[in-house]
């Protein structure tokens, strides 16, 4: 009985990547983290998403053990991020926001160093340096110093640095800001590659369709607090509006189109474009006896859809009375 | 990459660097050290530039004046000018690592699994190298100029009590680097540190010339015993009570200042 309670536990334990229970910290009478909670199971890919200043690079550091929380508590695995810094240090990699490489060295200068660090030999260093300026597309610049580097290559060879050994918890800080469109796409898939072998992402950005595309959950973060949590879908559930779109088949019905989504849902339409009618759905099940009242006034439809919320709307409702400035005191 | 990953939940793990991993991780920081170094020579200037002018520049300015001839003067002035060279090579350790601690790479070290006194031990270590090339350049210096020591074994024992000499007092320029905010600032502190040190001790002129007061001064200067001592070792190839004491002050040094450094450092790290 006892044995199977703690193989239960082992393996709760296992399952979740990072646990953090009323995380707090204070720069002088600014609380940068105000009582945060998180829970990240094993294997999944998780946001951080937040205004400029919500705490998120914050929250971050002190998960990293760069930083001490100055209340609550954060595990890793089940190892303490605070008592425990050297078995968390081996179990993450972090690529911050701002470049932590060896600017006044080469490329494969600073892989092969970060690589001696982590304890390959200088064989091992030196080939998997080669490998990943091959993956990162920075093979034709191993050997200038950063300091003749693009800002992109620079955040390439950051993202590379943390690759070096595939750590089972990786933290990227704003990974895709300042990449270009293509670039970014092959962060996405070394972010979806390294999740299917097994690692656990924690990432920050702002850009919400990369939240959307990426992410299996999502913590919006506000003034320092987790303000909304859950899939992206249940977030755009709980705050967006979904929009019922209906495409006539004749121009001369807009307006008696218009008339019944007011009759039959309650709400006023809008026509954006000349056969285009557009309202608000608050409830799907009303649509039914929408679309049976057109029929009756013989109005024709081209096409139905319903256009999903997306996490801007969600963003934009949760963190948006606040960015008109000033702080709630 | 190919394949799994061992799972975060499943590793056995110690919360501890172990000795073998302390000792890599240096070295590898030390090798990090000398890889900028070549990739910026002009680091090396301190090392390289300084003991050749100063050298010239004292022998032939100071030699008639204080000992009649160029040569009368050189058993005088090379061992000052070793001394002189290794203190302001050590200065450097502490700017150096200042403004290494400024940089973005650092955020970096501190997340990794590493030694955490590797990115302070690797400098240091490194350093030994460029007081070497101090000493020797001042040797090298001597010899074309004419200087001749009795044994070889007893110039490589002054050498290495001026590396020594110089390694320990870089420890307190580390803590500087480690406690001030800016690099400017460690500079400055250095250098109010480094003068009067330099020459107010028997470096440049034989002590009993000086006034009474500058004298008192002068013997409790701990670098003119180390002065004399390589003064000893090449002019009659013998160990006095200087070497010893030297070598005593500087290991004091370095078993007070290095705890404080490191303990500094790790608050800070
Ligand atoms: N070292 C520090 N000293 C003082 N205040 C700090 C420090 N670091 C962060 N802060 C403050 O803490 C708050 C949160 O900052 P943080 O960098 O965590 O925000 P963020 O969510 O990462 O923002 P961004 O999207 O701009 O990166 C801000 O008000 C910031 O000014
Ligand atoms: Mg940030």
């Amino acid at each position: 009985m006892t044995t199977r309670q703690t193989t239960v536990d082992r393996e709760h334990a296992t399952a979740i990547a990072v646990e953090a229970r009323g995380l707090v910290k204070t720069f002088g009478d600014n609380r940068a983290v105000d009582g945060v909670d998180l829970t990240i199971p094993s294997g999944c890919v998780y946001a951080l998403l937040g205004p400029n200043g919500a705490g998120k690079t914050t929250i971050i550091n002190m998960l990293t053990t760069l930083l001490k929380p100055d209340g609550g508590d954060a595990k890793v695995f089940g190892h303490d991020v605070v008592r425990e810094t050297q078995v968390v240090r081996q179990l993450i990699s972090v690529t911050g926001q701002s470049a932590a490489v060896d600017e006044r060295l080469s490329a494969t200068e600073n892989l092969t160093i970060f690589g001696l660090l982590l304890g390959l030999s200088r064989s091992e260093a030196g080939k998997r340096a080669g490998e990943l300026l091959q993956e990162f597309g920075l093979q034709d610049a191993a050997k200038r110093t950063l300091e003749k580097f693009s800002g992109g290559m620079r955040r390439r060879l950051d993202l590379a640095s943390s690759l070096i050994v595939q750590a089972p918890l990786i933290f990227l800080d704003e990974p895709t800001t300042g990449l270009d469109p293509r670039t970014r796409v092959q962060m996405w898939e070394s972010i979806r590659r390294l999740v299917s072998s097994g690692s656990t992402i924690l990432l920050t950005t702002q850009y919400l369709d990369e939240a959307d595309q990426l992410a299996d959950r999502v913590a919006v973060i506000d003034h320092g607090r987790v303000v909304a949590e859950g899939t992206p879908r249940e977030l755009k559930a709980a705050v967006g509006k979904a929009t019922l779109n209906l495409r006539l088949a004749n121009e001369e019905d807009a307006a008696g189109a218009m008339a019944a989504v007011q009759e039959v849902l309650g709400v006023k339409a809008s026509t954006p474009e000349a056969m285009l009618v557009t309202a608000p759905m608050a409830d799907p099940d009303r649509v039914t006896d929408l679309l049976v009242a057109l029929r009756s006034e013989r109005i024709r439809l081209a096409a139905v859809s319903v256009q999903d919320p997306t996490l801007d709307e969600v963003f934009m409702a949760l963190t948006g009375d606040e960015s008109k400035g000033g702080k709630p005191q | 990459m190919s394949g799994q990953i061992v799972p975060g939940g499943s590793r056995k793990l110690k919360n501890r660097v172990s000795p073998q991993a302390v000792i890599g991780n240096s070295l590898t920081m030390a090798y990090r050290t000398l890889l900028l170094i070549r990739r910026t020579p002009q680091q090396l200037f301190d090392v390289t530039i300084q003991p050749i002018l100063f050298t010239l520049m004292f022998t032939f300015l100071f030699g008639g004046a204080i000992s009649g001839s160029v040569s009368g003067y050189l058993p005088i002035i090379i061992p000052g000018i070793l001394a002189q060279t290794a203190i302001t090579a050590s200065m450097a350790t502490g700017v150096q690592l200042r403004e290494d601690m400024d940089k973005g790479v650092f955020y970096r070290f501190k997340s990794m699994p590493i030694a955490r006194i590797a990115p302070l031990a690797g400098p240091l270590l490194a350093d030994i190298v460029r007081y070497s090339i101090a000493t020797a350049l001042t040797f090298t210096m001597g010899y074309l100029l004419g200087f001749h020591w009795v044994s070889p074994g007893a110039a490589l024992l002054a050498g290495f009590l001026a590396v020594f000499a110089a390694w320990c007092l870089g420890w307190v320029f580390a803590l500087l680097g480690v406690l001030a905010k800016t690099a400017q600032t460690v500079q400055g502190i250095s250098a109010a540190i480094i003068f009067p040190l330099g020459f107010l001790s028997g470096a440049f002129v034989p002590t009993e010339t000086l006034p009474r007061w500058l004298q008192d001064f002068v013997n409790v200067n701990p670098l003119t015993y180390v002065v004399s001592a390589v003064r000893q070792l090449l002019d009659q190839g013998t160990i006095g009570t200087d070497f010893w004491l030297s070598l005593i002050g500087s290991t004091v040094l370095v078993l007070v200042f290095a705890p404080v450094t490191l303990k500094m450092y790790m608050r800070k790290a």
